[in-house]
């Protein structure tokens, strides 16, 4: 974590969505922050509500959530209050998403061209002239080879890869200062996710731009990450540099996590499943920590509220009973 | 089960106007059904010292041309009317639907013919092509049915094709095949009750116009011969009579015409909410 | 030496495809996707093989094929000593190897069918495929469930009404209710939480050895692949570019696509390490060159020879075979039980092209 104040800083989030079959607590007390030009990786299984905060960041939750408390201050702005106006002025030009499913983002009757054109009229006072040419620029920047043919193109036409590529582009087409990657690669075969996470790495490197990555993999996050952030079941468990998270975990269920992930070397039978299942977040109910039930270390200092424990410099973690 | 019924209240509870679909629908079927048992007066009972009564204690719809009550001949019509629609929406789902079916799920020749097939009924005005049926083959009311039916087959057929061409694509497909279930198995057990909530909403739609078909072929003669209660033939009946001031002969049975289509219309709007949340996409 | 449970020989399969701009009046010559192009491999009785490869490179059709789902277009298939490829995929359902052969499907969501409670997806197979009727069948459907480590409860359940563990199990149930030989996994774990996964995964293991089964497990997850298979096949562009012990074609591997593959596994290790990647996209697999190298011009080496003549499989030591005129073998080869995959192993650091 850098001396200066954080670009992005969550401050005891929570969020509810009212759904049909009850009030589902998607996100308690979350926090966490990032600094200008860090990658860090918010790592949790489904249901551990790591989409729910990234949207939440871009203010484009479902109609059915409410903020029930906490902020987020980015760029020395409550963006949980701020008006959509405001919203809009920043989505784009300083928050930028690219989410997985690439040809899902593109719209499929336009040329990858003239989006990017589209993007930079809007948020980057691009004159309309120079517009196509500052696209092909982007797309070449992205490492798309013959960038001036393939402006023409239609999303179908090009592969998962490319198109990630293009969305890539687009996020970055106004040098936004923080990025939100969700789940970036899921879909895409191992070697393309290999070239499209070294080349957000490059970019984000290039020009100091902030990355939140968004993954269930716990070894993409270990490789592309300054820090790691994991989420369980809407809390924030333990959030730590990259290293120091796989050499000494301080949460029994980052322990748990990492000993349930396949890795060169290990066995079979070395591996260890996470016990019981995700607490039902509908409940009234809820214990104050959503893994004591699941938890072999639980015990009756664990009903206290919460503690957020502050292992070292940069290393916090959400436990009475820290490994 | 209970999410399914939780689901109900919802829909129902959300949209008032379902909700008095649903009750109206109830309310028809009770009418066709009990028919006989509530009719005030014999439908087909004439009394022409009381013809053209206007609407009063005694017969509450009033009296038509020949002195008959028209609430009993509405209610009776009700079981006609409802009858005929009910079976060509039937016929028309059985073989619209599986030819549909067979057309998206195997493709190539069949989904040639059965498109040809479809289209030629579609390329004429599908009333005049009623018309034409009931003409050809006679006034009687199976030829009714079968006329409705042709007219509205090609719908369930496009339906059908349409959702068995996306499923045809399923994974449980394959994993029926790998089961051992031939594809005509693979149709019948698999595919038809997947489509099933589609063409259900189909149904109650084509109830509408069915039921609309039968009053029109009736209105101009080409239906159910008087003196058989009919809504059709009672607002043909009634139409002349509106210029000498009897407006209840055409009126009432016109708007029981009107309940009738309007209430399965909206019903097929409410079916679709019912299942549209839980369809794939 | 025992009959191998399934060996294929020269299995090709190729899809016919309109070219675009093809005048509709013209007979013009049709071209064709070869989707598997000449395979060739064999899975031992009892043998765990696993079969890696990105989109695009024909695991799907050639899982299609063994399944008996679709027909090849040329080459043999044959089951326990059996010829199954000459049968048509219409009529496989009949003969006695349907039963023997049976698949576990990627989504297991998608593989059930939505409208079928759980025992009746199970049940479904022993209906077609055996002679199980009333309470016999009612037995093996409660026996399979619990060797899948299904509830009783969950029986009667839809499946948008279990969760994404509960649904592969149903699935597995139903493939092994009906006592397969071979099994076909398909990606199993790929839809599948990370501490679900472990479960599904350690289950398939045990019920491997416990009904003497053979599996052929599909996968584009290298490390899943490495803790469940004894031997792996990579395939490429519809070919088969290596195999061998899982330890040792991960450990030291001998063709460059392979060695791109294990380059691109996101490893803590790796961190800030400057890797092997992959530039370009895959060649064409319609009407390919029966001359040139289907890894030519994404290959880092890459000589005039690779593009005159197709490199075929050719054994190398250590009971592995490579289809490359240039296969790096590892002056020290590793051994089956490698415990670490160690990048200083690999001989020659291919710097990326574009550095």
């Amino acid at each position: 974590m850098s001396e200066a104040s954080p670009l992005l800083a969550v401050v005891d989030l929570s969020i509810e969505f009212r759904t049909r079959g009850g009030t589902v607590r998607a996100l308690e007390k979350v926090a966490f922050d990032i600094g200008r030009g860090e990658t860090v990786a918010l790592v949790g299984e489904s249901g551990s509500g790591k989409s729910v905060t990234a949207y939440a960041l871009l203010g484009l939750l479902d109609p059915a959530a409410r903020v029930t408390s906490g902020r987020i201050v980015f760029g020395g702005i409550d963006l949980l209050t701020a008006g959509e106006r405001a919203l809009e002025e920043m989505r784009g030009r300083e928050v930028s998403l690219i989410s997985q499913n690439p040809r899902g983002a593109l719209n499929p009757i336009r040329p990858v061209g003239k989006q990017l054109a589209d993007v930079l009229l809007r948020h980057a006072n691009v004159p309309r002239v120079e517009a196509p040419q500052r696209a092909v620029e982007m797309l070449a920047k992205v490492g798309i080879p013959d960038p001036t043919r393939r402006a023409a193109a239609y999303p179908f036409e090009l592969s998962g890869g490319m198109c990630q590529r293009v969305t890539i582009a687009l996020a970055l087409a106004c040098s936004p200062a923080l990025l939100i990657a969700d789940e970036p690669t899921t879909g895409l075969d191992v070697t393309t996710q290999a070239v499209v996470m070294d080349l957000l790495a490059e970019l984000a490197a290039a020009s100091h731009m902030a990355t939140i990555l968004i993954t269930h993999d716990l070894a993409l996050a270990g490789e592309y990450a300054d820090r790691i952030v994991v989420m369980h079941a809407g809390h924030v468990v333990e959030s730590a540099t990259a290293g120091e998270l796989f050499i000494r975990p301080r949460h029994p269920y980052t322990a748990k996590l990492i000993a349930a992930t396949p890795k060169p070397g290990t066995q079979l039978a070395d591996l260890a499943a996470i016990p019981g299942n995700l607490p039902d977040v509908t409940r009234a109910d809820l214990p104050t920590c959503r893994y004591s039930a699941r938890c072999e270390r639980h015990s009756k200092t664990c009903d206290a509220p919460l503690p957020l424990v502050a292992i070292g410099p940069s290393h916090m973690v959400a436990c009475w009973q820290p490994l | 089960m209970s999410a399914a019924l939780r689901h109900l209240r919802y829909v129902l509870g959300e949209n008032p106007v379902t909700l008095a679909s649903f009750a109206l629908f109830v309310v028809l079927v009770a009418v066709a059904v009990l028919g006989p048992w509530i009719e005030p007066y014999d439908p087909l009972a004439t009394d022409a010292m009381h013809a053209l009564t206007p609407p009063s204690a005694g017969h509450w719809c009033g009296t038509d041309a020949v002195g008959r009550d028209i609430l009993s001949r509405i209610i009776a019509a009700t079981r006609l009317d409802l009858g005929i629609a009910f079976a060509a929406v039937v016929l028309s789902f059985a073989i619209g639907a599986l030819a549909g079916l067979a057309a998206g799920y195997f493709g190539g020749w069949t989904e040639r013919a059965v498109g040809r097939a479809a289209d030629t009924i579609m390329a004429f005005p599908l009333f005049v092509l009623a018309m034409g049926i009931v003409a050809a083959l006679g006034n009687t009311t199976a030829n009714i049915v079968y006329a409705t039916a042709i007219i509205n087959m090609p719908l369930y057929a496009r339906v059908a094709r349409t959702e068995a061409s996306v499923l045809r694509q399923a994974g449980f497909i394959e994993a029926a095949r790998l089961g051992g279930n031939g594809e005509m198995r693979i149709l019948l057990a698999q595919v038809l009750p997947n489509t099933m909530p589609l063409l259900a909403v189909q149904m109650s739609l084509t109830m509408g116009y069915a039921i609309l078909n039968a009053a029109g072929l009736s209105f101009i003669g080409l239906g159910i011969s008087p003196p058989t209660p009919e809504w059709g033939i009672m607002v043909a009946e009634g139409a002349s009579n509106i210029i000498s001031g009897e407006w209840w002969v055409a009126l009432f049975p016109g708007l029981a015409l009107m309940l009738a289509v309007f209430c399965f219309n909206l019903l097929g709007d409410g079916l679709r909410d019912l299942i549209d949340p839980r369809r794939r996409t | 030496m025992t009959e191998p449970i399934l060996e294929i020989r020269s299995l090709t399969r190729r899809f016919p495809v309109k070219r675009a701009g093809q005048r509709p009046w013209r007979r013009a010559k049709m071209s064709w996707l070869h989707a598997v192009d000449g395979v060739a491999f064999a899975i031992a009785p009892g043998e765990t093989v696993g079969l890696v490869g990105e989109s695009g490179c024909g695991k799907s059709t050639l899982v299609r094929l063994v399944t008996r789902l679709i027909d090849p277009s040329s080459g043999n298939i044959a089951f326990a000593g059996n010829e199954i490829g000459e049968i048509p995929a219409r009529r496989f359902a009949r003969t006695p190897q349907r039963a023997a052969i049976q698949m576990v499907f990627q989504d297991a969501g998608e593989s059930l069918n939505p409208r079928f409670t759980a025992a009746r997806a199970i049940a479904d197979p022993l209906l077609r495929l055996s002679r199980l009727r009333g309470s016999a069948l009612a037995e093996r459907v409660r026996e399979a469930a619990g060797l899948a480590g299904l509830p009783d409860e969950l029986l009667g359940r839809f499946p948008h009404q279990l969760s994404g563990g509960q649904k592969a199990r149903v699935g597995i149930a139903r493939a092994i209710g009906v006592e397969p030989q071979l099994m076909i996994l398909d990606e199993p774990t790929a839809a599948l939480d990370v501490s679900v996964q472990v479960v599904i995964l350690q289950l398939l293991e045990s019920l491997k050895r416990r009904l003497g089964m053979s599996y052929l497990f599909v996968s584009h997850d290298l490390n899943v692949v490495r803790l469940l298979c004894d031997r792996v096949l990579v395939m490429y562009l519809g070919k088969i570019v290596e195999s061998g012990p899982v330890g040792t074609v991960f450990g030291s591997p001998a063709h460059p696509y392979t060695k791109a593959l294990v380059a691109a596994i996101p490893s803590l290790d790796q961190r800030g390490v400057k890797r092997l990647r992959l530039s370009g996209e895959p060649r064409s697999p319609i009407d390919p060159d029966p001359g040139t190298c289907k890894f030519y011009g994404r290959c880092p080496k890459g000589q005039s020879n690779c593009a005159a003549v197709m490199p075929e499989l050719r054994p190398l030591e250590g009971g592995r075979s490579v289809a490359c005129h240039y296969p790096e073998i590892a002056a020290a080869e590793a051994t089956r039980e490698a415990p670490t995959v160690n990048s200083s192993l690999l001989p020659f650091q291919i710097p990326h092209p574009a550095s």
